[in-house]
């Protein structure tokens, strides 16, 4: 999402609504800062440098570099090893009064954000226009009254440097470096993504988003998500947005740390729809603690290749956990993302429900793991994996995994894989449906009982987009 | 003037096996027609051909509306000209609201010049007229927000149907053995929601074993199919000899037709 971190040297793909090839970039030379390419510790310590990071941050940074080069690819999921690590820009900052403005922003994006109902002020944050917004005010007040409550949530370079403390204290320690290839690369090159901390017993009641913090960096390539729900509070965060949110760098790979202390509450949604050209790697993980609910919704559109396995690991008794999932892969695409519970405790309970579409000869596979630890007995898991899969060319695979240590619980898994039925189309054509009409509307059923937990305007949007990814795929 | 839906010398094939074998009929709005024959003559497949549904081959004939060629349409089409068919099974489609397939219906079917993606017709109205609807029919309010067909009897798909049928108000209608599988309450039922939108805009071709449907809708003609072929055309008066008296008579006076019945029967 972030132009600021975001280069690209090819040509542009073609630009079309109905594959989200976007593009559009800003001209280089506006960068103070730009890494040249490849990966190294030089490179790494020059991030470093540039960020003004205290020295533990820079070691962390460096032996994860370590971490990095030692681990091996992962020889399951997508087509990784055609990453060239040494071809990509690791780091670049904008100058600080780089201003692109809206009339720079190609028409066919423009269209798209309008086709898609997103309000002005949020397109004009997606395009990377720094532009002043209407609704300023009104994200101020929002900011003001979170603060007054001891609620943190900045951008996460921020965080490193105004609540040193508190962030050291979780940083890395959900998700360690060593724990895959590309955490350890995340580790090694991070810069920006969210920070926030919720006070015992305070409850947020709208969703956090990402464009509340207009005054700060966004998202970007590698970008490092730390969240910290304390004992009783609760909060929603919502990241992305169903828009084609392009990156003109191939490589994404993001980290997000949660920790949901006793008796909290915390949902993390995401909706991300990556351009056709973007490895989308990301780890994420939440650690919930006694009689806590950690839940995870996550949508996944475009990009070639996703790998993304949320996961939780259920620390203390009576800990609830439950993913979400839906993927939608279309021409060119791999969706490999799924979940992943961990059991470390008794009385825990998870739940998760995936729901993938392949269309245009995409590939969508659901890959999780039920994992229960020696001694964590009466635990629940139930998992519900349904596939649509829309023409012949397209594939579904499912690949669930369960390592359980002890033997007094209860685990569930069902998987249905369907067809879009032939008899479905023609009862809905032969009531006016064109044949795109008819086949979004049997899409946005199938999703729907996922897309009813998001916030509404994401609903909208989401169905919306489905709409648009099924408009021309029919004679 | 009155609409004509004219089908002349249908012929159609699945997988290469003739089922339709030169079928004629003439249907004028206004008209009810009753189409009578014994299982596996053909009448599913006529109605299912006349939607457009895409597994029969038309090997020969024509169906026009109007003199427009239907068969060069595609359901959504031939559904946006004016045509219905109320199926004899009707389909599920989970997640799918009964309120907004029907306003995409009744959109799309009012406008049809209308493109996915643009606008619907008012919420507003669209709500009264369903409400409105639904009441006539017995139908309560809270299907509306149902999934479609989702988990729904025997009997409360079939009022979906006919629900279908009232909103979208088309020029001909085909009912697909509408009364199959309905105990004697639903089959009233859902003879008077025909009964109430039949007018002088609407022809109407039922399909049915039945007599019952019949009652409240007495057919200015009725047609006996036999082996891919109307025999006969009479009037109400047949359709309650065929009730009473079964298809031996129409066999006998029909040899050649009984003939191939029995020799895809014994195929089979």
């Amino acid at each position: 999402m972030s132009t600021d971190l975001a280069v690209q040297e090819r040509e542009d793909q073609d630009v079309g609504v109905g594959d989200y090839q976007f593009g559009f970039h800003d001209p280089t030379d506006k960068y103070v800062f730009k890494s040249r390419r490849g990966l190294d510790r030089e490179i790494v310590y020059q991030i470093s440098e540039m960020k003004k990071e205290p020295k533990w941050m820079r070691d962390f940074r460096i032996s994860s570099l370590e971490t990095f080069f030692q681990k091996p690819m992962p020889s399951w999921g997508g087509a990784v090893e055609e990453i060239d690590f040494q071809n990509i820009f690791y780091y670049m900052k904008a100058a600080a009064n780089l201003e692109k403005s809206w009339e720079d922003v190609p028409e066919d994006i423009r269209k798209t954000y309008d086709r898609l109902g997103i309000p002005e002020a949020e397109k004009k944050y997606l395009a990377g226009v720094k532009a002043q917004y209407e609704s300023e005010v009104i994200y101020g007040s929002l900011q003001e009254d979170l603060a007054k409550q001891g609620v943190l949530f900045t951008d996460t370079d921020s965080a490193l440097r105004d609540h040193p403390d508190l962030f050291r204290e979780y940083f890395g320690k959900i998700i360690p470096p060593n724990d895959n290839k590309f955490a350890a690369l995340n580790s090694a090159v991070w810069s920006g993504g969210s920070f926030i901390y919720v006070p015992p017993g305070v409850k947020i009641e709208f969703p956090l988003q990402a464009y509340f913090r207009i005054n700060s960096e966004n998202m970007g390539q590698f970008e490092r998500t730390l969240i910290i729900v304390d004992e009783g509070a609760s909060a929603h965060y919502v990241e992305g947005c169903t828009a084609p949110t392009y990156s003109s760098e191939s490589l994404h790979s993001a980290v997000v740390e949660i920790v949901v202390k006793r008796g909290g509450r915390f949902r993390y949604t995401t909706i991300q729809n990556w351009s056709n050209n973007v490895y989308n790697l990301v780890t994420k993980r939440a650690m919930a603690y006694g009689d806590s609910l950690m839940e995870w919704v996550d949508g996944n559109l475009g990009s070639k290749l996703t790998m993304k396995y949320p996961s939780i690991y259920l620390m203390e008794p009576g800990a609830r956990g439950e993913t979400l999932s839906i993927a939608f892969a279309n021409n060119g695409q791999h969706q490999d993302a799924g979940a992943k519970m961990v059991h470390c405790a008794p009385n825990t309970s998870s739940r998760v429900v995936s729901k993938s579409i392949s269309k245009g000869g995409g590939r969508a596979s659901y890959r999780g793991l039920v994992k229960v630890e020696k001694g964590a007995t009466n635990c629940k898991s139930n998992v519900v994996c349904d596939a649509l899969i829309l023409d012949s060319k397209s594939r579904s695979d499912t690949y669930p995994y369960i390592e359980a240590e002890d033997d007094q619980i209860s685990l569930e898994h069902e998987a249905s894989v369907s067809k879009i039925g032939e008899e479905q189309l023609f009862y809905l054509m032969s009531r006016g449906m064109t044949e795109a009409e008819a086949s979004a509307m049997i899409v946005t059923g199938f999703i729907e009982p996922l897309v009813k937990e998001l916030p509404m305007e994401y609903a909208v949007e989401m169905n919306r987009l489905i709409e648009l990814q099924m408009e021309g795929s029919v004679g | 003037m009155s609409a004509i839906l004219k089908i002349s010398d249908l012929r159609v094939a699945v997988d290469g096996k003739p089922i339709l074998k030169g079928v004629n009929l003439e249907i004028r709005q206004g008209e009810i027609h009753a189409l009578m024959g014994p299982n596996g003559c053909g009448k599913s497949t006529l109605a299912y051909v006349v939607a457009g549904h895409p597994k029969y081959e038309i090997t020969g004939g024509t169906i026009e509306l109007d003199g427009i060629n239907v068969l060069e349409l595609d359901p959504c089409q031939r559904a946006r000209l004016g045509l219905f068919l109320a199926f004899q099974y009707p389909v599920t489609i989970p997640g799918v609201k009964v309120s907004d397939f029907l306003r995409h219906a009744v959109s799309n079917v009012r406008n049809p010049e209308r493109k996915e993606g643009e606008g619907l017709i008012p919420m507003k109205d669209f709500r009264k007229e369903l409400k409105d609807r639904m009441s006539e029919i017995d139908i309560d309010s809270e299907f509306a927000r149902r999934y479609l067909n989702d988990g729904f009897s025997g009997g409360e798909k079939k009022r979906m149907e006919i629900l279908q049928l009232s909103l979208l108000r088309p020029r001909f209608a085909i009912l697909d053995e509408t009364d199959s599988g309905l105990d004697s309450d639903a089959v009233r039922a859902v003879s008077e929601g025909i009964n109430k939108l039949h007018g002088p805009h609407m022809g109407v071709l039922i399909i049915t074993h039945h007599e019952r449907l019949l009652e409240f809708n007495k057919p200015s003609f009725t047609h006996v199919m036999l082996a891919g072929k109307i025999v006969e055309t009479g009037d109400a008066s047949l359709a309650h000899d065929l009730h009473a008296n079964g298809y031996a008579a129409v066999r006998e006076r029909h040899p050649a037709e009984a003939a191939e019945e029995q020799a895809v029967t014994v195929k089979a």
